[in-house]
């Protein structure tokens, strides 16, 4: 009809989605927690998926890495696509997937060692042994997560004793070590103060020059701050999903625009 | 669609429309007792009119004030977000017809002392469909009708019409009578000051569409018939 | 006006009561262990001397020693650790780990509960049958060997529960942690889970050790003897020997008429008590590690 100018508005088009899910659905018994999932994510920007607690969102991220594998009496159904390959065929193995999609969780989770051995130890369970090759890769990961700066002079330190902000970097460390290309991010800043929040955005923000970002959050502002695609789950299906700033400004479901603005009915 | 969940927002919304239509219900007055004063001849209408004004432009500051600390505390998004902004640039809009008014009240003082060089027909019709307009546009505002504006927008022909018309029928009373001059200056302004109260009116309009709807028809080349 | 002031009096009275009444029953206990410490070291403490520690048993109770008892029971501990340990604590690794969550699981747990509270005799006749007469051609019959698989039959279900608890204890974020890195399921346990679990398991596992450097009864059972004038070969061929431990020792002294061999009773039990506390002490040592690790 009429063509409005929408230069601020366009995805990406033309390049092929990173991860593309075909009619996923999780069940746990009787309970449906993912229900007919169709999206795409794009490679090398940040998608966020927005929805109230128990919307599935979480279960999902959960999919592209198999980690639900974990979970007993859990049914999942669909195609998970990275590539080309789906990742719930046959011949694909679960360990190797998840060196090529990491993972940072809500609550910081280093192990009780160094934060040497923290950062080593996705290499060294991957097969390297090489000294050389894993300070290289510690110090590279640790650059990366915006860390070595406070870190590089205490490496044999015990994780434990760094602040929350820092063990979350520390996490997002560890996770590049095994060179991903798509992190997943499970409200990786829901439990930091707002400086140290703000410092992971920044990191969300560099990272994703690099790596494929898929991250689950509460919180909306931090969405619109941080994403460039925006998911709006709810019960389990998937109500929207589009650039973030169309969807914050005029998204075209009025489920999705009722939770936005906080019309929870 | 539901209210928001917390209802203090839902207030401060709903307190929101209202300073707006309180505004754009002064700034209609204000036309009309503007045309009225130059047509009667009425000093005192004149004066009144003018002083007016001060209250028109306290209400804009107070609806900016408004906006800005929603923005501030409540970082709304989707149609509450296009709602605020929305506001903030009717405002506008609605003091420049203030603005307007105010200054065809002082002309209509400068007039009051002389004869008419012609009866008023025109400038109370043009007055009149200008003064439509701004109500219409409001009312779409209001009731969220982006058909109610988008007629707004087809009505600013006529009214640049009437502006023409009474433009070439001023040059000949000027041409004619080179002491009618002065008269018809102001006289002339009276109708470019309606003529741009009708173009404020179609911002009005146009803004309201972006807020129902969520999509901007402003600067386009053609207004379109259906949206 | 929701309390008034004989309310609040009368729950501050009530906080008064039970403190006194947990500070008493604290103090009962201290107190009667106190008694009974002070009373046996008093007796037996004069008694400790290098000579007591490195004789054999004899008929006077002047020349009597506790030397076979004492490396008897220090050997045991010793065997018995080598053979619960990595058995007790493969089963809970692999109970937590490994197996799923089915009725199979649910049925060998409670049998590892019911297993710890069998009383120990029990374990005495079933190391008798099974370690000392049928195994007897590996074991040698009533052996060191035999004994400490006897033991080892009789900690390992507190072994098995104790590792479990604290294989369980490590939170299931540090799984989650590891697994998403891409570890298998072994690399999982073996580098994340167990690491972590260790200061507990070896709690636990000391702890239940402990019991068994006190037990009595089902080594007489399958045979320890209750004077042993030699020490065991501390080789392969040794294990086959006869033994005697600590508390069999201080029995035979108890049971017999001279004074002379109470005071070397008592003297007996300073020894064993000595070595509980040693044992118990590194216990605590490793679980304040643990948990200024955490």
């Amino acid at each position: 009809m009429w063509s409005v100018p929408e230069a601020a508005l366009t995805t990406q088009a033309d390049t092929p989605a990173k991860v593309e899910v075909r009619d996923l659905s999780v069940h746990y018994g009787e309970t449906k927690a993912v229900d007919g999932v169709n999206i795409d994510i794009p490679r090398n920007q940040v998608t966020a998926l927005i929805g109230p607690s128990g919307c599935g969102k979480s279960t999902f991220l959960r999919c592209l890495n198999r980690m639900n594998d974990h979970i007993a009496g859990a049914q999942i159904r669909g195609r998970v696509v990275m590539d080309g390959e789906d990742v719930y065929g046959p011949d694909v193995d679960a360990v190797d997937l998840r060196r090529r999609v990491g993972m940072v969780f809500q609550k910081s989770n280093p192990f009780p060692k160094t934060i040497f051995e923290n950062v080593a130890f996705g290499p060294r369970v991957h097969g390297l042994r090489d000294a050389v090759a894993l300070r290289e890769i510690v110090e590279r990961s640790l650059r990366q997560s915006a860390l070595w700066d406070e870190v590089s002079s205490s490496l044999e330190k015990s994780a434990l004793e760094l602040s929350g902000g820092q063990q979350q970097r520390l996490c997002i460390a560890r996770a590049l070590a095994v060179e991903p290309e798509v992190l997943l991010m499970d409200e990786p800043a829901s439990a930091l103060d707002p400086i140290s929040t703000a410092k992971i955005e920044e990191l969300i923000h560099e990272l994703k020059n690099s790596y494929t970002i898929v991250i689950v959050t509460h919180n909306m502002q931090q969405a619109a701050r941080v994403s460039d695609i925006t998911a709006y789950f709810y019960l389990g299906k998937l109500i929207e999903y589009g650039p973030t700033a169309r969807i914050f400004t005029s998204p075209t479901r009025q489920e999705t625009e009722d939770y936005i603005t906080g019309r929870f009915g | 669609m539901p209210q928001h969940t917390d209802k203090a927002y839902e207030e401060e919304l709903a307190q929101l429309r209202s300073h707006v239509l309180e505004m754009g219900g002064l700034v209609e007055e204000q036309i009309a007792h503007a045309i009225r004063a130059l047509t009667e001849r009425d000093e005192s209408l004149a004066r009144e009119t003018m002083q007016r004004d001060h209250t028109v432009n306290r209400l804009d500051v107070e609806i900016d004030e408004l906006c800005i600390k929603l923005l501030a505390l409540r970082q709304p998004a989707a149609r509450d977000l296009r709602l605020i902004t929305t506001a903030l640039k009717i405002t506008t809009d609605l003091e420049r017809i203030g603005d307007l008014a105010s200054h065809t009240a002082e002309r209509a003082l400068e007039l009051s002392a002389e004869l008419p060089i012609k009866p008023y027909i025109d400038l109370p019709q043009m007055a009149d469909l200008a003064r439509g307009m701004v109500h219409q546009s409001l009312d779409a505002f209001v009731k969220e009708d982006a058909e109610l504006a988008l007629s707004v927008c087809a009505s600013d022909d006529p009214l640049d019409k009437l502006h023409a018309q009474l433009f070439r029928e001023l040059l000949s009373f000027m041409v004619e009578d080179p002491t009618t001059i002065s008269r018809a200056m102001r006289l002339l302004f009276v109708s470019k000051a309606l003529e741009r109260i009708g173009d404020h009116a179609t911002n009005i309009a146009e803004m309201v569409i972006f807020m129902v709807r969520g999509r901007s028809i402003r600067h386009m080349d053609a207004v379109p018939r259906v949206l | 006006m929701i309390t008034s002031e004989a309310h609040r009096a009368s729950r501050r009275r009530t906080v008064r009561l039970f403190e006194l009444a947990g500070l008493l029953a604290t103090c009962v206990g201290l107190v009667v262990l106190a008694v009974l410490v002070v009373d046996v070291f008093g007796d037996g403490l004069p008694r400790l001397s290098w000579q007591f520690l490195t004789s054999y048993p004899s008929r006077k109770p002047e020349d009597a020693g506790i030397l076979a008892a004492l490396v008897g029971s220090l050997w045991l501990l010793v065997l018995t650790a080598l053979v619960a340990f990595p058995i007790g604590v493969g089963a809970a690794i692999y109970l937590e780990e490994y197996s799923t969550q089915g009725r199979l699981q649910r049925v060998i747990e409670i049998n590892i509960a019911n297993l710890a509270g069998v009383p120990s005799i029990i374990y005495g006749l079933l190391g008798l049958e099974l370690f000392v007469r049928i195994m007897r051609p590996i074991t040698g019959g009533r052996s060191v060997l035999a004994g400490a698989l006897t033991m080892a039959l009789l900690v390992m279900p507190i072994v098995i529960i104790a590792a479990r608890e604290a294989l369980r204890a490590v939170a299931d974020s540090q799984r989650q942690a590891a697994y998403a890195l891409g570890a298998t399921r072994w690399q999982v346990t073996s580098r994340v889970v167990v690491p972590a679990a260790l200061p507990g398991i070896l709690t636990g596992t000391i702890l239940a050790l402990s019991r068994a450097v006190g037990e009595t009864a089902p080594l007489i059972t399958m045979g320890a003897l209750t004077y042993v004038a030699f020490l065991p070969d501390l080789s392969l061929a040794g294990l086959q020997s006869p033994f005697t431990v600590l508390p069999i020792q201080i029995f035979n002294w108890v049971s017999r008429p001279q004074p002379g061999f109470h005071v070397n009773a008592a003297a007996g039990i300073v020894v064993l008590l000595v070595v509980l506390l040693l044992m118990n002490a590194t216990a605590i040592i490793l679980r304040n590690r643990y948990q200024r690790r955490t």
